[in-house]
Order: structure tokens, then sequence, then C-alpha cells
């Protein structure tokens, strides 16, 4: 199992490589650059400027200077903050969006996963149409209007949190609800779904003929199996929250990577854009190495598979 | 007769859909002696899973055991126990073993977590003892290298190695009882005779009653010392193996009959199925449940339920064509009403 890991650690990196790679040349075959501008720029100093980011060498010498700035953790300069290197701006802005996205993801698991399972238990009685019409509200109402309804009422009428920042600990309740509302909802009905369907499985009834307790039909038997697909979904989920969301980081004024995200992407920020896209990418292919590996935990029929390959 | 394990008096079973009450179990009664092995025999959707099911207390919402079934085990009626003293009956007392056993073990457990936890939840021994009991139970079925197998995953069984595994499972406490729905049908031909015969090998080797549900009269042709025939929720008819195989009183029977393969028969007799399909358990009919299917029936078929006749001492069969007024076909007799 330990060598199957192994390999797919190095599928990952070579993932990896093969998205920086495809993002750079996409970004490179656009027409337009970071300092094209509607007001053009006057040619002179146009070439001024890009001699000095290095845009006027030959694309294959501005590939490997990128590579190679990627396995240094050098991520260049940013063409539009002007005195920042990317570096910079992921330092000062990933760990905002992290912390409000690992709470996030935490709310996600430790209340949608119950909250799915006690629903299937009460299957259409009033607290499962309750929970699932919160769950279909959840995943129809868009984050924006979470964010802007939370603080119209909790921030402008009650004043009960801040409006915007992350100044104290309650200022992370609401973005950890906007940013986990839509998720948390799905994995609710997901947990559900799941749940309903495994309690009708063979083998629960046969937990049942053997006697054993209610509570470890449920908890032990049932659970374990029901959440199988609920770790599928959860991975590529954990890699968006991480890497921010524009809407929500903008709403509440979180100084986040998300927004840098965006931001880069309308001014051609290069260097910006390839950054943010290769810190996604690792994210998003080291989440579905984890949920692997979770799967490989859960399920002993994948973890004989794996050792065979 | 103190030698009664089990006795099913009037058991009624329904569930409650949205199309209304499904009458899957319509009074049926049937009993079982000590270390006897019972067969139940019928068609698909006869009821005999459902009965089975309701003396396991294992009737699932929207199902519901009716008023007035009573399920006497060892002197004590099951319909009147909660959930919680049920389970520990189950498993202990009353085991039972299903169809399909590619699903009936949990995947993602190995076979010890499973069978330990069975029997530490029934005995209180330490988790090494409970091994040793499973390891144990495991060579009686017949499982090669019990102590390493122990350790393995369902999936790494075949079919018939998993219902193996089952039997050590239900087998694991001892119980009095052990019900066995249809263990052979998902199974290939020749693993369906070697878990038949395992299973006539344990009954000569434990003192554990048996109940055997098929649909095939053949499966059960040599193991069981007394049969159950359903149909349409209701017993057509009771009696010894030797009853039902040479002096079936039930024209339902003797369609079951004609309609299984017979080894020794040269090959031109052809089978015969039972024409028609088993009636709406939604609208049960008012008269005999197979008055639309049988050879004989009559107009008193079609009014009324047949009452239970008494052939001889084991020997009931609940069919119009044995009241005295009856016409006589086939080898059919005349008996006694015991009961309506
Ligand atoms: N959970 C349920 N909900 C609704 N109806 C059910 C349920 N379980 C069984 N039934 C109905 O009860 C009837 C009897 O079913 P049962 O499973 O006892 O048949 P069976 O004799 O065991 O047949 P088979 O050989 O197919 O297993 C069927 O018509 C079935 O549709
Ligand atoms: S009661 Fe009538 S319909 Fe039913 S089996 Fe007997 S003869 Fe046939
Ligand atoms: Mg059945």
């Amino acid at each position: 199992m330990g060598r199957y890991f192994f390999r797919r650690f190095l599928y990952s990196l070579l993932t990896i490589w093969l998205i920086a790679s495809v993002t750079f040349f996409m970004m490179h075959a656009i027409p337009g650059g970071p300092f094209t501008r509607e007001k053009a720029i006057p040619d002179e100093i146009l070439r001024v400027i890009e001699a000095k980011y290095n845009l006027d060498a030959p694309l294959y010498e501005q590939y490997f200077d990128y590579l190679k700035g990627l396995v240094t953790f050098d991520l260049g300069p940013s063409f539009q903050k002007v005195g920042t290197s990317v570096n910079d701006l992921i330092v000062a802005g990933f760990p905002n969006t992290a912390k409000v996205g690992f709470f996030a993801i935490l709310a996600i698991i430790v209340i949608g996963v119950p909250v799915g399972i006690v629903s299937a238990l009460k299957q259409n009685k009033p607290l499962d149409y309750i929970v699932m019409f919160g769950a279909t509200l959840g995943v129809t109402i868009p984050s924006f209007v979470i964010a802007t309804v939370y603080i119209y009422i909790f921030a402008g009428k009650l004043g009960w949190v801040p409006p915007f920042g992350l100044r104290n600990a309650v200022s992370y309740i609401g973005p950890m609800i906007a940013l986990s509302g839509y998720s948390l909802s799905f994995v609710a009905r997901l947990t559900r779904s799941s749940m309903l369907e495994i309690l009708r499985a063979d083998y629960i009834q046969t937990a049942r003929a053997n006697g054993l307790s209610e509570y470890s039909v449920i908890a032990k038997h049932a659970v374990k199996n029901a959440v199988i697909p609920v770790i599928t979904y959860l991975g590529p989920t954990i890699a968006a929250i991480m890497t921010g969301s524009f809407v929500v980081e903008r709403i509440f004024a979180i100084p986040g990577i998300g927004r840098y995200f965006v931001e880069s992407v309308t001014n051609r920020d290069y260097t910006t854009i390839m950054a943010v896209t290769v810190l996604y990418a690792t994210i998003y292919v080291f989440m579905v190495l984890l949920v692997d590996i979770a799967y490989a935990l859960v399920d002993p029929r994948i973890r004989f598979e794996k050792e065979k390959a | 007769m103190n030698n009664i394990l089990l006795e099913v008096s009037n058991l009624r079973t329904s569930f409650y859909s949205h199309l209304g009450e499904i009458q899957a179990v319509r009074g049926a009664s049937f009993q079982l002696e000590k270390g006897k092995v019972l067969g139940i025999v019928g068609e698909s959707g006869s009821g005999k899973s459902v009965s089975a099911l309701s003396v396991m207390g294992l009737i699932q919402e929207p199902g519901k055991v009716k008023e007035g079934s009573v399920i006497n085990f060892l002197g004590r009626d099951l319909t009147s126990l909660s959930n919680k003293a049920m389970s520990k009956i189950r498993g202990n007392d009353i085991s039972m073993i299903f169809q399909d056993p590619m699903t009936s073990l949990n995947p993602v457990y190995s076979i010890e977590n499973q069978m330990v936890e069975v029997i530490q939840r029934h005995q209180t021994i330490t988790k090494k003892a409970a091994k040793e009991r499973a390891v144990e139970m495991l060579k009686l079925v017949g499982i090669p290298q019990p102590e390493k197998r122990i350790k393995n995953y369902p999936h790494q069984f075949s079919g018939g190695m998993r219902q193996r595994v089952m039997i050590a499972t239900a087998l694991s406490c001892n119980p009095q009882l052990l019900i066995a729905d249809e263990p052979t049908t998902a199974l290939d031909v020749t693993i369906q005779a070697q878990i038949l015969e395992l299973m006539k090998d344990l009954k000569t080797r434990i003192s554990t009653s048996i109940i055997i549900i098929t649909h095939d009269l053949g499966v059960i042709a040599e193991i069981c010392d007394n049969i159950v025939v359903m149909y349409g929720g209701t017993i057509m008819e009771t009696g010894t193996e030797q009853d039902i195989f040479y002096n079936p009183q039930n024209p339902y029977t003797v369609g079951l009959h004609q309609s299984i393969p017979k080894m020794n028969v040269d090959e031109k007799a052809r089978l015969v199925p039972i024409k028609g399909s088993p009636p709406d358990l939604l609208h049960p009919p008012i008269g005999c449940p197979f008055a639309g299917r049988c050879p004989h029936a009559m107009q008193i078929c079609l009014e009324e339920q047949p009452p239970t006749f008494s052939i001889s001492e084991n020997h009931t069969s609940a069919c119009w064509l044995l009241h005295e007024d009856a016409p006589k076909v086939g080898d059919y007799i005349t008996a006694e009403v015991v009961s309506e």
C-alpha cells in the first residue's frame, strides 16, 4: 500500500507540472498582455516594462524561469501590485483564506454528516422534512445572498458582529456560514440518501438478525458504509474552499487569496494567475490523493485492489 | 406436548404502503418441535420471508405484525417483546441466515470483527475467547485454515464460503433455532449441494432446530422432518416429509411437485409450471387464494376460505376438496375440519 501511495504521489507531482505548463502556455497564447490598456501605453515604455519583467525573452526561456521559480517557491513579482512579490500576496492572503476555510470544512463535516444521518433515521418524520427543507434552501441560496443578509441582520440591525474583516472569533461565523452553506447542505443530503440506501442493505438486516444493538447497527455497520460517497465529494470541495471564494472574501472584506485570483485574471497578472492556479491545482491534486487514502482506510476492497496494483 | 420449540398461531403481517395494506401473511399457523427441521415452501411472494422475519421481530416500517398474532417461543410470546428484548434473543436463541451471502456480510469489516462482535454481544467473554469460539465455528462449517481466514474480509471469500461464514456466525451462540431463508438460492448448483450437505451434517451434530425456507421442494426433500406449504400469505398444507411428498392433499402442493425436476423420471416427462400468478395481496381473494389457478376450483372456493382439515396427527390441508360434500377427484380424501 505504501508503494502504491508513493507512486500516486509522483503522479500527483506530474499532474501539477502538467497543469502549470498548460496554464503557462495558455496565458501566453491569449492575445494581449498584462500591460495592455484601453489607452495604449507608448511603445518604448511598454518595451522597457517588458524587458524589466523579462517578457521579451523567448517563450521557452520564460517557461524554464517559471518552472524554476515554482520549484524554488519563488513565484516572481506581481505585475500589477508594484513592489510586491506573488509570494508576499500568498503569504498575506492564504492564511486568512485557510483559517476561514478550515472552520467552514469543519462545519461541513461535523454538522453535515450527523444531520444527514439523523434525517435518514427519521425519514418522513417532521424533523426530516425540516432538515431537508433547510438543506434545499442551503443548496439553492447563493453565498452572496447568505452573506449579505447575514451582515444586514447581525452586523447592521443587531450589531452583534463586525460587518467586515476577521477581527475576533465571532467575525469568523459569517464567512463560515456563507462558505459552507452550499456544501454543508449538499453533504447533509448526500449522507441522508446514502444512509437510506445502506439501511436497506442485506448486511444491516444481518446485523439486526444477529441481535446487535440498534446503536451498533447504525453507528458501526451503517455509517462507515454510508460515508464513502461523502468522502468522494469532500475532496474537491475542500480544495475549492481552501483556495478561497472571491464573493465571500469580497463581501466580508477578508484579505484572502480568493480575490487575488479573480483580480489577477482580469488584470492579466501572469505571475499571480499562474501562482494561484498552481496553488489550486496542488491543493486539489493532494486532496484527491487524500480522498484515496481515506477510501482505502474505510473500504478494505479498495485497500486490496491497491495492494495488487 | 412440551416438546414444542416454536408455535406460530394466526400470524398476520401487513405492510402499509401508500397504495394500501399489503397483506403479506394472512393468518399462518405452524409449529416446530425441538431438534426437528421444518421446511417452509411456496412460490415467490407467498409470504415465507415475511413469516420468518415476523418470528425474528425484524419486520421494518411500514410493516407490522398485527394484533392477535401469537409467536410462542419456549413459552414466551415474542410479539409482546420490545425491540431491545428481542435483540437479546436474536443471534442468541434464534438466528437467521439469508438468501444472498454476497451482500449479507458487511464489506468494510473483517470476518473476525463481525463474528467477535456477535459473540461478545450475547456472551460475557473476553475478545480472545470470542475469537477462539469464532475460529472453532469456522472450522465446524468447513472453512479451511480458519485461524488465517478469520482475518479476511468478505470480498476475499466466494459465495459458498460466505454462506458458511454466515452459518458459523449464526450458530456461534448455540441458538435453539436457526432460520435459513433460501440459503442456497443465490449459489451455483454444485455449491448449493455443498451447503445443503453441510446443513444436513450440522443437523446431526448440533442440537439446534432448523427452519429452511425455499421455493424448491426438491431442495428440502431429504433434510426436513416436517414441511409447511405456503401460498398467498396462508398455509395450504402441513405435514411430515412423507405426507407432503407421497400423500399431498392440496392441489397447490401437487402443482409444486409437478413443477420441480425429478432425477429419476425420464426426460420426456415435462415440467408443468403452475399456470397463472399469485394473488394480489393488496386485495386478497375472499375465498381460497389458489382458486384462480386451481384445476379443481369449485364455486365455494371463490366464496369462502377453506377451513383446515386434519388428515392425520400432523397432516393438515386447507382445501374444500377434503370436505365431505366435495366431488371425489384424484387421490384427495375426506377429512375432518380442525379450524376455520
Ligand atoms: N418491506 C415490504 N414492503 C412492502 N411489501 C413487502 C415488503 N416485504 C415483503 N412484501 C410483500 O409481501 C409479500 C410476501 O413477501 P415474502 O418476501 O414473504 O415472499 P417470499 O415467500 O419470501 O418470496 P421469495 O421467494 O420471493 O423470497 C410479497 O408480495 C411482497 O411484495
Ligand atoms: S380450496 Fe378449491 S381452489 Fe383452493 S386448492 Fe382446494 S380446490 Fe383448489
Ligand atoms: Mg423470501
